[in-house]
């Protein structure tokens, strides 16, 4: 079965999806993910969504899963490239998609990721009072 | 009973078949020149109905028509299964209503993206939903 390819750079899992997805191949994403955020001990996960002309309430639950799942292990996940008509649409239709995050694009998607990865040092890294 | 300027079927059987759905209500909508906006939401609802025809009804059909009325033209989809039907339609079109695991917003999701929406049901029967957008 074909799948949606998840390249790593550093702490970040960058997915980019280029293809319309059915039901099972969105799942598996979902799995593949789960896996490889804990293997990798990732810190991020970046989805680009920009090629995708058609997001329904299923795809749409499956991100809000992956973002769920992905705060579980411990990683913050941001949607970014959002088609405009894709959003109205989901927006008219009551999909509300509470607890993901968004960006605009990858370079936004990218700079939100690290400055949490960066906070999060900052807090490590502060004297115990 | 208006008459179909152009009309086709296709199954509706496994996950696969959701794509050629999609692909082909895409096809049809930006032919019949309809904005952007409204192909995503053509496209959509077919997704939304076409997953309910397929694990709710079991697999089934959707034919797809194009019509001319007053100057506008008009994409119909209809989403035929011979499944278990929907005992009570008024709480399946509610948001948030859902048998089987998903947001529960298929039927009630995709009448609000589309002009004209009806549901025929009959228990042990099946289900017909037909959605028409004009442009």
């Amino acid at each position: 079965m074909e799948r949606i390819s998840i390249l790593r750079m550093g702490e970040i899992l960058l997915v980019t999806i280029q293809v319309d997805m059915h039901d099972r191949l969105a799942t598996a994403l979902q799995d593949d993910l789960a896996n490889r955020i804990s293997v990798t001990r990732a810190r991020g996960v970046l989805i680009d969504i920009s090629a995708l002309d058609v997001v329904d309430s299923f795809i749409a639950r499956m991100f809000g899963d992956i973002a769920q799942m992905a705060r579980v292990l411990d990683a913050e996940t941001v949607l970014v490239g959002m088609q405009p008509s894709v959003a109205i649409t989901l927006v008219e239709m009551g999909v509300a998609m509470t607890g993901v995050r968004t960006a605009l694009n990858v370079e936004k998607g990218m700079a939100l990721l690290r400055a949490r990865m960066d906070e999060e040092r900052a807090d490590d890294d502060a004297p115990a009072e | 009973m208006m008459t179909p300027q152009r009309s086709e079927t296709l199954p509706v059987r496994e996950a696969s078949d959701i794509l050629l759905v999609r692909q082909l209500v895409r096809e049809w909508a930006t032919e019949l020149g309809f904005s952007v906006l409204d192909q995503t939401k053509l496209v959509t609802a077919a997704s939304e109905l076409g997953r309910n025809t397929l694990i709710h009804g079991g697999g089934g059909t959707m034919l797809l028509e194009t019509f001319v009325k007053n100057d506008r033209r008009g994409l119909r989809l209809t989403f035929e299964d011979k499944g278990p039907g929907i005992a009570d339609l008024e709480r399946a079109m509610t948001n948030g209503f859902t048998t089987k695991g998903g947001m529960g917003l298929g039927l009630g999701g995709s009448k609000r993206l589309v002009d004209e929406f009806e549901v025929v049901s009959r228990v042990g029967e099946g289900t017909r939903v037909t959605a028409t957008r004009w442009t």
